[in-house]
């Protein structure tokens, strides 16, 4: 079986040490993971106030600055996708089916060194 | 070189610098950190080395290298090595003799469409362009919208790193995005101006700063328009220029000396300013010539048949009825009705006016439709309901001014 696990949790404002105490932890579970020979990704996202939320509406791309998935709506699947830009990935999410009957939130990934 | 004229120097050049630079890092809050310094280095350079022969390009140069020990001190080649490496290798212009201003790319346009992205909130959008394209600080923008300096603060901050981090991009939008894309520019030029204009809170009338700085950026808009070869003027963005020189043409006469509202029909038209008239009106002439109406140009039409009109009795209400009927068709909002049903009591008496007025929902909460009820209710010669119709507008009201206006109208129907 293959799972997903979503991370949830506070934006708090950390400090260095708290941050790298954080990487640490992060770097840890990833070694945890490749020792147990588990197959996996994963990625961190922007903060939510990077977010963007695309919704298609009588056809036309309607864009909301934010994370503003109605209360019905639940997370029901994800793509990661290379971009040009945020241009390029709205586009492409206004292109998902979801985004008829439903919301499409676009977040950056971190880029790691 | 005085502070003085090197301050001016900074207020024109700034913009255009700044607009360079973050073609160049692609992080505003970056480019306008090493503004800054720049800024803070001509000032204690210029005044004894002189003012360099291209000031932009010395300020570019200097906040280009400034950028580049950020970017070295705090390691963050993770996000911008090729951005470091651009540096390094972009070509100075300082180097050149015969560097001119003209030499550098004038960026401001790219500037107004990522202040302008639909990936940002329209208040948020109106901040930014404020800020990086009018220079306004975050305390005056504060000011003029009546939010804490802290939130504008905050505001501003988050915008800038969504504009890094999300990757909004800087550019001239592409031909089959650029309409839409423009119309959000030319819609955020105008909540400026409005702010300033109809100032829907606090005391005074008018902000007429925001005014002014509405009408340079929509002129400075129209400019680039032009100048870009793959869009050129733009009538909607003429529009909105015209639109709004005529609408401030009338700012000294909109309030008497106590500060009281005075309305278009008793307004003493000799204090309209004519020169600005007519500059309105050339806009709106170029405009119309390019044929491609739209609804700024309806509405400075309007504006010019108010403007031209010697007398208020001069003032041609049929044609004005027909744009609106015009406007009506491409912006079917109940504003726009209100408007319209205004008009019309001009042209056909205050009774089929009501009856339109009447007719409209979704206004209840609009103070000017009650005040426009109690208008036309008063011309009736129906005081009581007239009396009514301003209570209700004057609770509604959300400026000073015009509660006052509101009273005083409530008890001459006594």
């Amino acid at each position: 079986m293959k799972y997903i696990a979503l991370i949830y949790g506070a934006e708090v404002q950390q400090t260095p040490e708290e941050q790298q105490a954080e990487m640490a932890a992060y770097y840890a579970f990833g070694n945890a993971l490749l020792e147990r020979n588990i197959v996996h990704e994963g990625e961190a996202l922007h903060p939510v106030s990077t977010a963007t939320t695309v919704r298609v509406v009588d056809g036309k791309i309607v864009t909301t600055d934010g994370p503003f998935a109605e209360t019905k709506e639940v997370l029901g699947g994800y793509y990661v996708m290379d971009c040009k830009d945020l241009d390029e990935a709205i586009e492409l999410a206004a292109m998902i089916p979801g985004a008829l009957n439903g919301s499409i939130e676009v977040r950056p990934l971190v880029v790691f060194g | 070189m005085g502070v003085d004229a090197i301050q001016d120097i900074f207020q024109a050049e700034s913009v255009r610098v700044l607009a360079a630079l973050m073609g160049h890092l692609r992080d505003l809050e970056l480019a306008e950190d090493c503004l800054q310094d720049a800024l803070v280095a001509a000032l204690t350079r210029w005044p004894f080395e002189g003012v360099p022969r291209s000031p932009a390009a010395w300020l570019i140069t200097v906040a280009r290298n400034r950028a580049l020990d950020r970017l070295r001190r705090e390691r963050r080649f993770d996000r911008s090595e090729a951005g470091v490496w651009a540096l390094e290798n972009a070509h100075t212009p300082e180097d050149s003799a015969m560097t001119t201003p003209d030499d550098i790319p004038d960026e401001r346009l790219k500037l107004m469409f990522t202040c302008c992205h639909p990936a940002l909130a329209k208040d948020v959008q109106v901040a930014l362009t404020l800020h990086t394209l009018g220079g306004l600080s975050a305390a005056e923008i504060a000011a003029a919208f009546l939010i804490p300096v802290a939130t504008m603060q905050q505001r501003l901050v988050r915008a800038k790193r969504k504009i890094r981090d999300a990757g909004i991009p800087y550019q001239v939008p592409s031909a089959h995005a650029i309409s839409e894309r423009l119309d959000a520019v030319l819609s955020v030029i105008y909540l400026i101006f409005n702010a300033g204009y109809l100032a829907a809170s606090g005391d005074g009338l008018m902000r007429h700063d925001l005014c002014g700085e509405a009408i340079r950026l929509a002129a400075v808009l129209c400019g680039l328009l032009s100048r870009e070869p793959a869009l050129g003027d733009d009538s909607e963005a003429l529009g909105l220029w015209a639109l709004m020189l005529l609408h401030d043409s009338r700012r000294d006469a909109r309030t008497s000396q106590d500060g009281d509202i005075i309305l278009l029909e008793d307004q003493d038209r000799l204090r309209w300013n004519r020169a600005q008239i007519d500059e309105g009106v050339r806009g709106l002439d170029r405009a119309l010539a390019l044929r491609k109406p739209g609804v700024y140009q309806i509405q400075a039409a309007i504006a010019a048949l108010h403007a031209q009109a010697l007398t208020a009795e001069d003032t041609d209400w049929r044609q004005i009825t027909l744009l609106y009927d015009s406007l009506y068709r491409s912006q079917p909002s109940p504003v726009v009705a209100l408007n319209r049903a205004v008009a019309v009591s001009m042209v056909d008496g205050a009774e089929r006016g009501l009856l339109m007025l009447d007719a409209l929902v979704g206004l209840d909460d609009y103070y000017l439709y009650h005040a426009a009820r109690a208008e036309l209710l008063r011309r009736l010669g129906i005081l009581d309901s007239a009396r009514e119709a301003y209570h209700t507008a004057y609770g509604l009201c959300p400026n000073r001014a015009g509660r006052a206006y509101l009273a005083r109208r409530m008890a001459e129907c006594a």
